[in-house]
């Protein structure tokens, strides 16, 4: 129990303290604080290059039509050392991504955790909850 | 209240030890500042006249909101209000951000890197020169130890001319001239002219501790100088530290700015 209580208090201070490289090239302007969607779907491309990583996968949305998305964590550097790496997705995996997305209505978002076809999750934020959406 | 303030002090550098544990080895990168406390007591005694090494200042060295400056002078102002910033209290969409170095990969230039993704950077001295070889762009800097004086009218450079000395036997000063004016000086947007003169102070602690200072000192832009860096902790990274590759590419930037950044406008 304490040990559980220890990984919450730890959880918590890793999400401030993680949150400043994930809004290192750009701030939270362009997205909608205010949205939190989960969409599943079929992993299309993932690109591990500068200055942000971005995955983009197939997903039908509540009125059956399918788009493709495109959200970004952040560079590979700070990836990698939250556990991520260039093979961590393949073309066609299914995955649940858990996401904000931008204010304009497009399919264009920010990643927030990402549940892999083995069941494993992977949070933008490293080891722990989905970071979350940081006040410029 | 001293108890709480411990139990936290206690808490932070536990779930920083722990986060450590969890980074490759090879790279430490963006280790919570927390951790970098660690060594302050315990480490030897500095060597003399020597900062050799790679150093790393975990997540302050990244600073990606930006800094808080004095007041601009009106020409400051101006040049400021054509920067459109990602980050601090002027941020725009991504897809209105101008800023040179993350649209289209120019040079972060100097004092930049130093005040903005400060990764780890190595310190090789010579006879004649400190080469600081930045993570960051995989960039390098030539201090010259020689004794020349500083250019009295240096060709503005994306890295400026730099002099430095021993002001004691664990402080390094640095002085820079010549920074091109294109380069911003951080990621809220806050501009230089071509006047600018900056201060870098590193003072070694001990063996595994480092101080950096910075200090602007731009009349042009600012209405008096000012120390966006303070006393910045650097650690210094085990031997083996083999740092990653963090280039701008163009190419990247481009399929950045094409699948993500152009498609989150306002309009």
């Amino acid at each position: 129990m304490k040990a559980k209580r220890f990984g919450v208090i730890c959880a918590a201070l890793g999400l401030v303290l993680l949150s400043a490289p994930v809004l290192a090239h750009h701030g939270t302007a362009s997205f909608d604080t205010t949205k939190d969607l989960t969409l599943k779907g079929t992993v299309t491309e993932w690109i591990w290059a500068n200055p942000h990583c971005f995955l983009k996968f197939d997903a039908m949305d509540e009125t059956g039509t399918v788009r493709n998305w495109a959200v970004e964590v952040s560079n590979p550097t700070d990836m990698t050392k939250r556990g991520w790496a260039r093979s961590s997705f393949k073309v066609g995996d299914m995955v649940t991504v858990n996401l904000q997305p931008v204010k304009n209505g497009a399919p264009i978002g920010r990643l927030r955790t990402v549940t892999l076809p083995d069941a494993s999750t992977l949070s933008a934020g490293g080891p722990g909850p989905a970071p979350a959406a940081a006040p410029q | 209240m001293r108890h709480s303030s411990l139990v936290a002090t206690v808490v932070t550098l536990a779930c920083a030890l722990s986060t450590s544990a969890r980074a490759q080895d090879w790279n430490s990168a963006g280790l919570p500042q927390s951790a970098l406390d660690a060594p302050r007591t315990n480490a030897p005694a500095a060597p003399k006249r020597d900062i050799s090494g790679t150093w790393d200042a975990g997540g302050a060295g990244i600073a990606g909101p930006g800094h808080e400056s004095p007041p601009w002078t009106e020409w400051g102002r101006q040049k400021a209000a054509t920067y459109k910033p990602g980050n601090g209290p002027r941020a725009v969409y991504e897809a209105d951000i101008n800023d040179p170095l993350s649209t289209v990969c120019d040079p972060a230039g100097f004092p930049r890197l130093v005040l903005y993704e400060t990764r780890p950077f190595e310190v090789v001295q010579t006879p004649n020169q400190v080469l600081i070889l930045y993570m960051f762009e995989k960039r390098w800097r030539v201090i010259w130890t020689d004794g020349r004086p500083l250019p009295k009218d240096s060709d503005p450079r994306w890295y400026g001319y730099s002099v430095g000395r021993w002001e004691d036997d664990d402080t390094f000063v640095v002085n820079t001239i010549g920074s091109d004016e294109r380069t911003w000086l951080d990621n809220a947007g806050n501009p230089h002219s071509a006047d600018l003169k900056v201060e870098e102070r590193y003072h070694r602690v001990n063996r595994d501790l480092m101080e950096l200072t910075v200090t602007i000192d731009d009349p042009k832009t600012y209405t008096r100088t000012w120390t966006p860096r303070n006393r910045m902790p650097l650690t210094l990274a085990p031997a083996g530290f083999d740092m990653m590759e963090m280039i701008c590419s163009p190419t990247e930037v481009i399929d950045f700015r094409k699948n993500i950044s152009d498609r989150t406008n306002n309009r």
